[in-house]
């Protein structure tokens, strides 16, 4: 099926989303808009130390509280023993979990929660976590990556040992992954010019509007329901389960609509603590957070040391590449060292690489994935070096990429072959559109900047059933955050032939649609589209069958075009073409409901490759950075619905822009949080951006039906490089740490202006 | 004042008047969401940071969050669940939907109320004054390019629509 594709009706068709009148009304309900009949609120005690033992709670004063139904502790949290095996729910360790949802012996971060109330009221419920006496002996924490690293670094947990060190001495080192491939020493030796910088980035939250939140409603029985803003329901299911010991047949988890996640909901916080809560109170028990809250516990993804070197020689070849990338993992080990230490030189095909990842645990929260994890942090440094490589050799800098550039049948460090995939043509449009010639004007510069993301199939589940009026509905298993339903919609509509308001586009629950892994690693519409796809083939196969019955002739006799049933040929007889909907009013004297549902583990998800553009202006008396142009070419493989496309590329573009220019989280000595707030912690708003150009490539995933390739993620990897590049085409400064905020600017400015006015 | 003691507040929300008994400390969102159970306004910050909880006051843009219920007696109050006059969607929520302005739909009734508030002072709006007049609306979805793009055209959708009657 080529892009352009003049027969199809509705794949690629801007269709009007299902849940889009519910969210333009106020009628969509998110997870805090639920509410029940006896309903009390939950509220969670959070310590303000950085790191301490917890010596004793006494709960008694909190309980004693009049209107105080149900008091929780970590102790009624089921442990998973830090030396036994992993227990896995997708990437999460129950390990951790378990003790980071609330701590058990021990606080490792400012806001880890230590206790949780039910109460009638929010009011009581806070006045009630003030009741509540926990003696803790304080110990030294650590915040920075390198500081961690430090042979005298305070401990944050006495199993962990540094990978390869034989000394028995506990370390904050949790992790180590490289990939290996050639001889970088010897590459480097080829080049003419080699380029050695380090790096610094600051942890960054996903900062989605919605705080958490969740209802969870328990029977006598100990059947519990949960409702709860999440990217997937099963994976609350599998983790409520695991942490409060009942089999996963005791909960059915419901998806509420979903105020953003972008990685940040793919863990539990809140619904094993409410659900725990119900279970004792015995009323059904809603928890929200605070933006404060949110801050403070949940997310973010990691902070960053890193060092790239390149080797280039004078005609463009990358001879060598090595990085080390150090991430904080927070709390518990799991920084995203595979997504930074995998992608960060995956665009291009240089015979020797070497790249470490290295996890290092932290007195903060728990790192969480955040949009295409890991790799922003790997492709940061490494697209600022190249950048200074190709001013080094006088080459432009997307004629260097072109000319390294990973393509079919390259075979990435971190292990596989690429297959057909448009990274040379994202380097091309960018390099051939009018914005890589418009001119700059003083204080201005252009920078540019590449990136990748590996993209994700996994477990999904789709059925379509026919109802009696010959509509139709699509049911899957991953919650909708971008606009996924009415990308089912559409290919649903296609497949099937009929017009697309004819097909309704559910989320189906825990209990009513089988497993489905979380909607990340830009995976939903890609595996969705595979099993929507399975189904409406297995749909058609009976359709095929019933029109056969109703004609009495074989089933082989008959195709399905354009949503009818015909005979194949003048020698299967002569018959009126049969509508699905006339199939449908016959269902049942040819053999009852008509539906088909697919259920697999997706494979062959194809990377994700995106070339950026951006132009800056800078203020040289405030160290402003201004944004006045940027472009982003990305290859999403068939875009089913190019809207949001589009929106995901824009959207990933502006979470980057924040990264890039003025997110980060500041601790005080203490170690608690300084900004836990929109006003503080500044994420970009309308009036800060340009236009955002989008530019949609279309380059068929063949293991795909439709040809879809993950869009999602991808569009946040190259944007703090592309930014940074802009700021040197700007000021000839290279600027090696995030943010890029007005205050380091200006310093960067004013270090370079003596030396400046000497040359 | 302890918290147990109720206060009566009387408001008008989307033309209805209400009558309720609030806690005093309760904001106009609380009273919307929790007394009314009026959720389509949404809290995403609780501090006026992030313009979710956005409604008019009179056809003022005003976060819901950091308005006391009390003060609310007198004043007109329009939430995003009473632009719907009839079964017709207001110009800006049908835009947003045509043009692909909302994702995860959260920031969506705040940035509508901002929106409509703008047009109400400003039929033909600029770009820029749209920008600025979304600045206390956080979307973290979108990139604003589509909602800028989706405002604009609901501008033009309401200036055709008062050119025809």
């Amino acid at each position: 099926m080529s892009a352009n594709d003049n027969d199809n009706k509705w794949i690629g068709q801007r269709t009007i989303r299902p849940d889009g009148v519910d969210k333009v009304t106020g009628r969509a309900t998110f997870g805090a808009d639920f509410s029940a009949p006896g309903m009390i609120y939950g509220r969670v005690l959070r310590c303000r130390h950085a790191h301490a033992r917890v010596k004793s709670i006494n709960v008694d004063k909190a309980l004693a509280l009049p209107g105080v139904k149900a008091v929780m502790t970590g102790d009624d949290i089921v442990t998973f023993p830090v030396d036994g095996p992993a227990v896995n729910v997708g990437l999460a360790d129950m390990r951790w979990i378990c003790r980071s949802i609330m701590a058990k012996d021990k606080v490792l971060f400012s806001g880890h929660p230590v206790a949780a109330v039910a109460a009638t009221s929010v009011s009581i419920a806070k006045k009630a976590c003030k009741l509540i006496e926990v003696e803790y002996e304080v110990l030294p924490h650590v915040i920075n990556v390198d500081e961690a690293m430090k042979p005298d670094a305070p401990i944050l947990h006495d199993f962990i040992r540094a990978p390869g060190d034989t000394s028995g001495k506990p370390s904050n080192i949790s992790g180590r992954l490289e990939h290996k491939v050639g001889d970088v020493e010897a590459g480097f030796a080829e080049a003419d010019v080699v380029i050695e910088r380090s790096f610094t980035t600051e942890p960054v939250h996903q900062g989605y509007i919605e705080p958490h939140a969740c209802l969870v409603s328990i029977s006598k029985e100990n059947k519990a329901t949960v409702w709860a803003s999440t990217q997937g329901h099963f994976m609350v299911r599998a983790m409520t389960a695991h942490l409060t010991g009942l089999p996963q047949s005791s909960i059915t988890s419901i998806p509420a609509e979903i105020g953003g996640g972008f990685g940040g909901k793919t863990v539990v916080y809140l619904e094993p603590l409410a659900l725990i809560l119900a279970q004792k109170s015995g009323r059904p028990v809603k928890m929200t957070m605070t933006r404060e809250e949110v801050f403070q516990a949940t997310g973010p993804t990691s902070g960053s040391s890193s060092t790239v070197k390149v080797g280039v020689k004078k005609d463009g070849t990358i001879t060598a590449i090595s990085g080390t990338f150090k991430l904080q993992a927070g709390s518990f080990p799991g920084a995203p060292i595979r997504g930074a230490a995998g992608c960060a030189f995956a665009p291009y095909d240089i015979k020797n690489v070497h790249s470490v990842g290295i996890d290092v645990v932290c007195n903060r929260p728990k790192a969480t994935a955040y949009r295409a994890p890991g790799g922003p942090i790997g492709a940061y440094p490494t697209e600022c070096v190249l950048d200074e490589a190709a001013v080094a050799i006088g080459m432009d800098p997307l004629q260097l990429r072109l000319k390294n550039a990973a393509k079919e049948g390259t075979v990435a460090a971190y292990g596989p072959t690429f297959a057909k995939m448009g990274y040379v043509e994202s380097l091309e449009t960018a390099m051939a559109h009018d914005h890589y010639k418009a001119p700059l004007g003083p204080n201005q510069g252009r920078g540019v900047a590449s990136g990748f993301w590996f993209n994700a199939g996994g477990e999904s589940s789709a059925q379509i059933n026919v109802n009696e009026d010959g509509t139709v509905v699509v049911v899957t298993g991953h919650p909708d955050i971008g606009g996924s339903r009415a990308s089912m919609m559409n290919i649903a509509a296609e497949l099937l032939g009929i017009h697309v308001n004819k097909v309704q586009a559910l989320i189906g629950d825990t209990s009513s649609i089988p497993f489905s892994a979380v909607t990340g690693g830009s995976r939903a519409t890609f595996a969705a589209g595979m099993v929507v796809t399975q189904s409406a083939n297995e749909l058609i196969t009976i359709l095929r069958t019933r029109a056969a019955k109703i004609w009495e002739i074989d089933p082989e006799a008959v195709v399905w075009e354009n949503g009818h049933a015909k005979p194949a040929g003048s020698n299967a007889g002569a018959f009126e073409p049969l509508s699905l909907a006339a199939i449908a009013a016959k269902a049942s004297a040819t053999g009852g409901p008509i539906n088909a549902r697919a259920s697999q583990t997706t494979a062959g998800a194809s990377g994700g490759f995106a070339t950026h553009i951006c132009d800056v202006e800078i203020d040289r008396e405030t160290g402003h950075v201004k944004l006045l142009r940027y472009t982003s070419f990305q290859d999403a493989g068939r875009a089913i619905h190019p809207s949001y496309v589009e929106g995901q590329m824009q959207g990933g573009v502006v979470q980057g822009l924040g990264w890039a220019l003025n997110e980060e989280y500041i601790y005080d000595k203490n170690g608690a949080l300084d900004n836990a707030s929109f006003l503080d912690y500044r994420i970009p708003v309308a009036s800060d951006l340009p236009m955002l150009e989008a530019v949609v490539l279309e380059i068929p995933n063949d293991k795909h039906p439709q040809g879809i390739r993950g869009v999602g993620e991808v569009p946040l990897v190259p944007v703090m490089a592309a930014v940074s590049n802009a700021i040197h085409g700007a000021t000839g400064l290279r600027l090696q740490s995030l943010p890029m905020s007005p205050p380091k600017v200006l310093a960067a400015l004013d270090a370079a202006t003596p030396k400046m006015a000497a040359e | 004042m302890s918290s147990s003691q109720k206060v009566v507040v009387t408001c008008r929300v989307n033309g209805e008047d209400h009558t309720v008994l609030a806690d005093p400390r309760d904001t106009l969102l609380e009273l919307l969401r929790d007394r009314l159970e009026m959720t389509g306004t949404k809290e995403g910050c609780g501090n006026g940071n992030c313009g979710s909880c956005t409604v008019l006051a009179d056809g003022v843009a005003v976060c819901a969050c950091l308005v006391l219920a009390g003060e609310t007696d007198g004043l007109e109050i329009t939430t995003v669940e009473g632009l719907t006059a009839n079964g017709t969607r207001h110009p800006v929520q049908q835009a947003l939907i045509e043009h692909g302005g909302t994702q995860c739909g959260f920031c969506t009734p705040g940035i509508i109320m901002s929106a409509v508030a703008l047009l109400n002072e400003k039929s033909k709006p600029t770009d820029a004054e749209i920008r600025h007049a979304i600045a206390g609306n956080i979307c973290r979805c979108t990139g604003y390019e589509k909602i800028v793009r989706a405002i604009s055209s609901a501008a033009e959708t309401s200036a055709t629509a008062r050119a025809e009657v």
